[in-house]
């Protein structure tokens, strides 16, 4: 599992300081989402196309995750079109498709696209981990920001332990098929997994508690302000705002 | 040091210490033996505040301790290396694990980082401040572990089978690495090898549970 495949590189993209990209990201994706003009979405994008650009991460796989999300809005742009109501500008048979529900699918599909590029070139550029400090920072309750982090932490060994105990299942001659026995034992499987989840983190508890912990986090690293961060910050707000005023 | 007396605890009807005595002097170190199931780990945890006894006294350091807080005073002094290193590292980089417990301790950011850097590189691990935890091999997460705790500069360790699943090299590493400290340390281990080369002591569960009887069901279900 790569959670930060695209977190590697070193851009200044990826140095910019956390804090920076968190609150960049919010204001441009609430912005977007708000905005009903078509151009105005077109030109949004532009802004996440240059910093992936810049960013130097690896097309394909962005374009990989946007297969993803793009496969969700496909389903839109099947029902959409059809059942909004609007000028009918082509039919087959007993089916109309409206002018109206395609610039709506249309509008929603710049929207998607261009916020979650945004993630993808400023959030997913960071370590996790930093924007965990960062969000500590900003005065995000301790108990999201923990729980963000363990969440992220811990992932990956549930995800070996599920991947360990599906292993030892085929070993013994499972084969997935589409009957109560199959279903009975991945519910096995996941209840095991909560199990064992639950005993872990109890252990973690255990482990920090070991070391001296209190219930709170010390910070190794501070962020620091630099140019490249207030001009990303100025940037995207002017931006932001011209995508407000200019329609 | 450390001074148990007449611990009792049990998980629901089945007691696994009964009566327990237990002590650990100053250059002790001892191999604490017993087949599966017979209270090494609940004995380890106990002492570490993390499970409370039913009945008995936990004296640590010259003091009766009862309370979290008691137990918050000791956590520093005894260092306490889990069984499963995923267990105890849960930063994502090897210096921010390191650093965890000094800066509990009351560190400052810089003195943490001088004293991960003097950690690391007593046990050879020197540039792996950058690393991240989860990727490590098992050989390295296990001395990454050992780091951690001894971080905070502690007293007595405590050692919950620290050779399961390591190859022999690190075995080996890890041995000259206890032989080499000052330490005094409670090693839970069914490495024989690895308990001769390292402790001065050695006690089983069966010879510190003064009652035999409240034992029993533990051995029939181990044979």
């Amino acid at each position: 599992m790569h959670i930060e495949e695209f977190a590697l590189g070193d851009s200044w993209v990826h140095r910019l300081d956390p804090r920076v990209k968190i609150v960049a990201t919010f204001v441009f994706a609430v912005v977007v989402a708000l905005n009903q003009s078509l151009i105005a979405s077109a030109v949004a994008l532009i802004f996440p196309v240059a910093l992936i650009a810049a960013s130097g991460v690896s097309l394909k796989k962005v374009f990989l995750r946007l297969a993803v999300v793009n496969a969700f809005i496909l389903f839109l742009w099947v029902f959409i079109p059809f059942t909004y109501p609007g000028k009918v500008v082509w039919s087959i048979g007993p089916l109309e498709v409206h002018r109206e529900g395609l610039l709506l699918c249309l509008l929603m599909t710049l929207k998607s696209n261009a916020i979650i590029l945004t993630v993808i070139a400023l959030l997913g550029t960071s370590r996790v981990f930093s924007l965990v400090h960062a969000l500590s920072h900003m005065g995000v309750p301790d108990k999201l920001v923990h729980l963000f982090f363990f969440c992220f932490r811990y992932i990956h060994v549930i995800h070996e332990e599920y991947h360990r105990l599906l292993t030892a299942m085929k070993v013994r001659g499972f084969k997935q098929r589409t009957d109560l026995h199959t279903y009975r034992t991945y519910a096995y499987l996941v209840g095991i997994l909560l199990v064992r989840s639950f005993d872990r983190s109890r252990r973690i508890v255990a482990a920090m508690k070991c070391r001296g912990f209190r219930g709170r986090f010390y910070i190794l690293h501070h962020h620091e302000m630099k140019g490249g961060d207030y001009m990303l910050g100025a940037t995207s707000v002017l931006f932001s705002i011209v995508l407000l005023v200019a329609p | 040091m450390i001074r148990l007396r007449d611990i009792h605890f049990r998980y629901n009807s089945r007691y696994v210490l009964s009566g327990l005595n237990f002590a650990v002097n100053p250059g002790d170190r001892i191999a604490l033996l017993g087949p599966n199931g017979s209270g090494k780990t609940t004995l380890s945890h106990i002492i570490m505040g993390l499970l409370a006894p039913e009945a008995g006294e936990v004296e640590i350091f010259g003091k009766l301790r009862r309370t979290e807080p008691d137990f918050q005073d000791i956590r520093g002094r005894i260092g306490f290396l889990f069984q499963d290193a995923d267990d105890q590292l849960f930063c994502p980089t090897v210096l921010e694990d390191v650093a965890f417990g000094p800066l509990n301790l009351g560190k400052s950011s810089e003195e943490a980082k001088r004293i991960v850097r003097d950690t690391l590189a007593a046990l050879k691990l020197d540039g792996f401040e950058e690393r991240i935890t989860y990727q490590l091999s098992g050989g390295e997460k296990r001395l990454v572990s050992l780091a951690t705790v001894l971080a905070m500069a502690p007293e007595i360790l405590i050692l919950d089978e620290p050779t399961s699943g390591l190859d022999e090299a690190t075995t080996e590493r890890l041995a000259e690495i206890l032989n080499e400290s000052a330490l005094s340390y409670i090693l839970i281990s069914h490495d024989l090898d690895f308990v001769r080369k390292t402790t001065n002591k050695a006690v089983t569960m069966r010879d510190l549970n003064s009652n035999g009887t409240a034992r029993e069901p533990i051995h029939s279900r181990v044979a």
